[in-house]
């Protein structure tokens, strides 16, 4: 049977087999319960060779069905085979297993033997362990008294060298305060003052506090009056007295104030130095002192200044200590020993009291508010000397001085600002370089202004000279005028060399105030970098109130020579005028342009605030130079005019003698004219006129001695139509424009010309027209005027206005006139052709 | 609202002289001399007709030269002054006279008009007010306000005060004041004083004006430079007894308060050539006109330094409820400023006179004759009335 079931399983591997064999053998011995499981689900099936629920009889009949009998008989050789190569692997194990089995007895055999050595051994000593037990219990049951004793003893022993050290502590303190170790003294004190505290109410102990009391008392007292009388002693011995007597108790609030009470006399010294160096010496003695002094404290600063020795006896006559050396000697000793009294006080009172017990009392809230009280109080002292120091420093010739003396000034206070945090005093102190700051920019501008008013006296005293040159020349070119211009360019200071000479002086003048300025906002100064330096100082401040208020003074001190000289004329050159007006233009132009663009780019100004536009300034400069060449029209006009007044009113025009010549003072017109001609030329272009003949002044002879002219005379004769000469001339005055004489002018040559000559002849005809002439007084009326019309039309813009203002005056004149024969034109022109 | 348009009247001669007819005060009326040296010179009577924008003459002659100056009196119509040129042995002389109208010469004229011209009658003289010692007068002054009795005439460096007598046919010098210095010094202008009981006088030589007391004829007060130039006229404010008007060839016209001499209180510049005359208006001295050799007459309102400087103060309930629009007006104070500028002349404008009678109506004369009358623009005039 068995035969049967192994032959149905088909054996092909040898691997497969054994595990199934080693299977098999563990489910003998009931090892592997977990490996069952898997193979339930297939050992269901009777048929199953290797299954648990094997049927051999279903098996068999279910081979005998379902196979032939060939295959019947392989499968029982085969499962013939499967038994007796499962039979000799039982065998094999059986065999092994057996082995191992005598092995282990072996093994355990051994053991046994082993163990029963060691039993003996392990009971000896056990045996050995209580007797120890038993000897210990005994000593240590002996020696508990002794131990008790000893404790007990050495107790007693610290008791008393703590009692020895109470009784010593009187004649300790004693000989401290001999010695002066008051620090000794004060710690031994301390060390004794609770014990002492806490059995006061034994009286030996009472005593010896008293004692110590008393003695402390004297060496606090002692300690005080080393405080008080401290002359020269450090602050650091003075500081620590004071911490000696706070840790004695001393009320904190009056060693505050002692302590702060004695810095104060060591500060106040200090300011009192810095005091005296404001005041001048007299003496020479002292010049010597203060300079013996500063070789001595240069060094320690590192000599910074090398220079200053030199500038510091020329630039400020007032104080022999120039401002640096003196902000030195003020940061070194003021500024300095203000800070380590600060610290000191800090460590004392403040951050000491924090960690003990007088924190509690709101002692530091007190220190502190002392301190601040101290601080603010002796810092505005300095501040004060400080400003009255600076106001001193009225010279601008080095601001470099100043700025570093400024810089290091509020650099120094910084320390005091990281001691005091809370302090005003570093908000004061820029408060201060910010005023000295303005007051610079203010100085600087009056600076600039008066520099600008020595410039003008300067050019007026170079016009005054070379004037004579220029009318020489002019005069040599009133034959030939083209020749003018180039003679006149020939005085030693022309006018337009001047005029670049002035404009450029000031331009100078301005950089370099700028470059001054700009020191106080360089990189390494420390207070450039605070907001109103970066952004006021530069727009307000440099701008605004140096630079635009510059401009606007130059176009105001421009305008106010046309006010004040306005009623005779006499006082400003007319060059200075017509130079002015030039520089004006020039600067709306281009200068104001210029200037401001500069000083946006040195000191990259920020406008957070409104400033004043270039194009306004360009407008004020513009008008002033319209108002001065107005104002130099004007005058150049009334000198001409008054020749011609005073020619026509002093002269008996009735009574005169036949013209044989032009008259002088008609000569001298046409000479000022073009020496003015000239000097305007010089400055001003052409500019237009409008286009003549090419024979202009042969033109003009012939109309203003035309028919019409002489319709007009012929009109006044005939007495049957007096209306006539006043419907000529006003039909003539119809068509002509209404001329302004004292108008506005253009910015050039011929504008000029034509203002002067139009003021000059209108003062012409209004005088003739007060006068009553006679037959010859009117000949030479018309002989002065042809030789007017032969030159002046030249400089005008339009010829026509002086031919019409020339035929007035002529037509006015034989108004005027109680016998009107004019004279032949042919002679009138051989007259002036002679002249 | 329209201005009516300004009225043209042409002399035939050239003319300086104009004055209002100081005594009349119901009629429109000027007066216009002549400058003619070949020619009789005449006196133009201008009549306006208000109603109907119409101008009437008469012509009276002057025979004795032309006429530089005129003035009439302030008590009787008929009667003014002249200062006139004559030639004698070819020398120049200015004399001053008082002279009457013929006491027929508006009726004469009304019927026959076309013969004015022609037939016109003759000045009567009354007397000269001559003194050859004391050089050639400048011009004749009335009295103001007073009874036609007193004229002061500037002759070269003096002012000599006449007592006429007699219906003015007998003048005596009743006392003279001589203005000493070196050079030839010599009166251009001057204007009595209507205040302090007519007893001041400013005259202007070159470029000062100066004050005197006529009691006792010295100087009380002096501005030297008044004028960068030559002084060409005066006006005292008829309601500000120390305020000053002042023009010159400096094209500027200055007002003075002359207890302060240093600084003029207001200066205008609107002229382009010489000022020649300025005028307050005798009821709105805020009204102040003036002419000028650049052909243009300027009419101001300075309210700033006129005796209203807030304007005419008047109770709400004095407005009448139909003009509503002025009162609205009236809340913005007026600003000294240039009221108009006239520009009817062709030629210099040497004289600019307010009429009496009308306060709102001014003439002007320019040197080629012509004689142009205008009104102040009607807004001004009611904005200065309500």
């Amino acid at each position: 049977m068995d035969g049967e079931a192994d032959g149905s399983v088909t054996v092909s591997e040898d691997s497969g087999r054994r595990r199934r064999v080693h299977g098999m053998l563990k489910l003998y011995y009931g090892l592997n319960e977990e490996g069952k499981t898997p193979e339930q689900p297939e050992s269901l099936d009777p048929c199953d060779i290797n299954g648990p629920h094997f049927d051999p009889e279903l098996y068999l009949n279910k081979l005998r069905r379902e196979c032939s009998l060939a295959e019947l008989m392989d499968q029982e050789t085969c499962m013939v085979k499967q038994i007796r190569s499962l039979d000799s692997d039982m065998q094999t194990l059986v065999y092994e297993n057996y082995n191992k089995f005598i092995s282990a007895t072996d093994t355990i055999r051994k053991m046994k033997n082993d163990f029963k050595k060691m039993e003996d051994e392990m009971d000896c000593l056990s045996a050995n362990m209580a007797a120890i037990t038993d000897f210990s219990a005994r000593i240590s049951g002996t020696l508990q008294d002794q131990h008790t004793q000893i404790t007990k003893l050495s107790g007693v022993h610290t008791l008393l060298r703590k009692l020895q050290f109470l009784f010593e502590l009187p004649a300790r303190l004693n000989k401290c305060l001999e010695l002066q170790a008051y620090a000794q003294a004060v710690s031994s004190h301390r060390r004794a003052r609770c014990v002492l505290q806490q059995y006061s109410h034994l009286p030996s102990f009472k005593g010896i506090q008293d004692d110590c009391h008393a003695i402390m008392d004297k060496l606090a007292q002692e300690i005080n009056v080393v405080v008080r009388m401290d002359g020269g002693s450090s602050a650091k011995d003075l500081s620590e007295c004071v911490e000696l007597l706070l840790q004695l108790d001393e009320p904190a609030e009056e060693l505050c104030d002692k302590f702060l009470s004695h810095a104060r006399s060591r500060l106040e010294s200090d300011l009192q130095g810095l005091e005296a160096e404001i005041r001048p010496y007299p003496s020479t003695s002292a010049l010597k002192d203060a300079s013996a002094r500063r070789s001595s404290s240069a060094a320690p600063v590192g000599s910074p200044t090398d220079g200053s020795p030199k500038t510091s006896s020329l630039s400020s006559p007032s104080s022999n200590t120039d401002i640096l050396e003196f902000i030195d000697r003020g940061c070194n000793e003021f500024v300095s020993s203000l800070c380590l009294v600060i610290t000191s006080y800090q460590e004392l009172f403040i951050n000491h009291a924090q960690t003990g017990e007088l924190a509690s009392k709101n002692i530091p809230q007190m220190a502190n508010g002392k301190l601040h009280a101290f601080v603010d109080d002796l810092a505005a002292r300095y501040f004060s000397l400080v400003e009255r120091r600076i106001q001193e420093e009225k010279g601008v010739g080095d601001n470099s001085l100043l700025v570093r003396a400024l810089d290091r000034f509020h650099r120094r206070l910084q320390a005091v600002a990281k001691l005091l945090p809370g302090s005003a005093v570093p908000n004061q102190g820029t408060e201060i370089v910010i005023r000295a700051a303005t007051e610079r920019v203010k100085q600087y501008l009056c600076a600039l202004q008066s520099f600008y008013m020595d410039s003008l006296t300067d050019v007026r005293q170079a016009l005054a000279t070379p004037r004579l040159s220029v009318a020489g020349a002019s005069v040599a070119g009133g034959g030939a005028l083209l020749g003018g211009p180039a003679s006149g360019r020939d005085a030693p200071t022309s006018l337009p060399e001047l005029l670049s000479s002035l404009s450029a002086s000031i331009l100078n003048q301005i950089k370099s105030v700028l470059a001054s300025v700009h020191l106080f906002t360089a990189k390494d100064i420390t207070f450039s970098n605070k907001p109103y330096f970066k952004g006021e100082f530069c727009s307000q401040g440099v701008r605004e109130s140096l630079v635009v208020s510059f401009i606007k003074f130059l176009c105001q001190s421009s305008r106010q020579f046309c006010e004040s000289a306005g009623d005779k004329g006499g006082s400003t050159p007319p060059a200075l005028l017509l130079l002015l007006s030039r520089l004006c233009l020039d600067y709306e132009t281009s200068t104001i342009s210029y200037i401001l663009t500069l000083t946006d780019e040195q000191f990259l100004v920020q406008h957070h605030s409104p400033v004043t536009p270039v194009t306004s300034l360009c407008a004020e400069a513009r008008e002033a130079a319209q108002k001065l060449l107005n104002h130099y029209v004007k005058v150049q006009g009334l000198i001409i005019s008054q020749m011609l007044r005073k020619s026509v009113e002093t002269r008996d025009w009735v009574n005169t003698i036949e013209p044989r010549n032009v008259r002088a003072v008609m000569k001298r017109v046409v000479e000022d004219t073009t020496s003015i001609d000239v000097q305007v030329g010089l400055l001003y272009e052409e500019g237009v006129r409008k286009a003549h003949s090419s024979d202009s002044s042969k033109r003009t002879f012939s109309v203003y001695s035309s028919s019409r002219q002489q319709a007009r005379y012929a009109a006044s004769y005939t007495p049957s139509a007096p209306m006539d000469t006043n419907l000529l001339s006003n039909i003539h005055k119809l068509f002509s424009e209404r001329i302004d004489i004292f108008s506005s002018v253009e910015f050039n040559k011929v504008s000029v010309m034509t203002g002067i000559i139009k003021i000059s002849l209108k003062t012409f005809l209004e005088c003739v027209r007060l006068r009553t002439f006679g037959r010859y007084g009117l000949q030479q009326i018309q002989v002065d005027c042809h030789y007017l019309q032969m030159y002046l039309w030249r400089f005008v813009s339009d010829e026509n206005l002086v031919h019409f203002l020339l035929d007035e005056i002529v037509g006015s004149s034989a108004h005027r006139c109680l016998d009107p024969a004019p004279m032949e034109q042919s002679v009138i022109e051989v007259i002036c052709e002679r002249g | 609202m329209e201005d009516d348009a300004p009225v043209i009247y042409g002399l035939e001669f050239q003319a300086r002289a104009l004055t209002a007819q100081t005594a009349e005060t119901d009629a429109i009326r000027f007066l216009v001399g002549t400058q003619s040296l070949k020619f009789d010179n005449q006196i133009h009577i201008i009549d306006f007709d208000d109603e109907n924008n119409i101008i009437n003459k008469n012509v009276l002659l002057h025979q004795a030269g032309e006429i530089w100056h005129i003035g009439a009196s302030p008590a009787d119509k008929a009667v003014l002054t002249t200062c006139y040129n004559k030639t004698s042995d070819s020398r120049l002389v200015s004399c001053a006279a008082v002279w009457r109208m013929p006491s027929d010469w508006e009726t004469g004229s009304h019927e026959s008009p076309d013969d004015s011209a022609h037939n016109p009658q003759t000045l009567e003289l009354l007397c000269r007010l001559d003194d050859s010692a004391h050089g050639n007068a400048a011009c004749v002054l009335w009295e103001p306000m007073g009874d036609g009795k007193r004229v002061i005439s500037l002759a070269d460096n003096n002012a000599l005060l006449w007592d006429l007598q007699e219906s003015s046919t007998q003048a005596t010098v009743s006392s003279t004041a001589t203005l000493e210095g070196k050079g030839q010094l010599k009166f251009t202008a001057g204007k009595w004083s209507p205040h302090h009981n007519c007893s001041q006088l400013a005259t202007a030589n070159d470029t000062a004006i100066r004050g005197w007391d006529l009691r006792t004829m010295s100087q009380i007060y002096c501005i030297e430079n008044a004028h960068g130039q030559l002084v060409r006229d005066l006006d005292f404010n008829p309601n500000r007894q120390y305020y000053l008007a002042s023009c010159g060839d400096d094209c500027k016209v200055k007002f003075w308060d002359v207890r302060n001499v240093q600084e003029p209180i207001k200066t205008l510049e609107e002229h382009s050539h010489w000022v020649w005359s300025v005028r307050y208006n005798h009821s709105h001295d805020q009204l102040v006109l003036t002419a000028s050799s650049d052909s243009r007459l300027i009419l101001s309102n300075m309210v700033s330094i006129s005796s209203e400087p807030f304007g005419h103060l008047v109770d709400d309930e004095e407005l009448s409820e139909g003009e509503d629009n002025h009162q609205e007006d009236n809340k913005e104070p007026l600003k000294d400023s240039v009221v108009s500028t006239y520009e009817e002349h062709e030629d210099s404008v040497y004289a600019a006179e307010w009429s009496s009678a009308d306060p709102w109506l001014f003439a002007s004369l320019s040197y080629d004759g012509r004689l142009v009358i205008n009104r102040v623009p009607r807004a001004l005039k009611y904005r200065i009335l309500l």
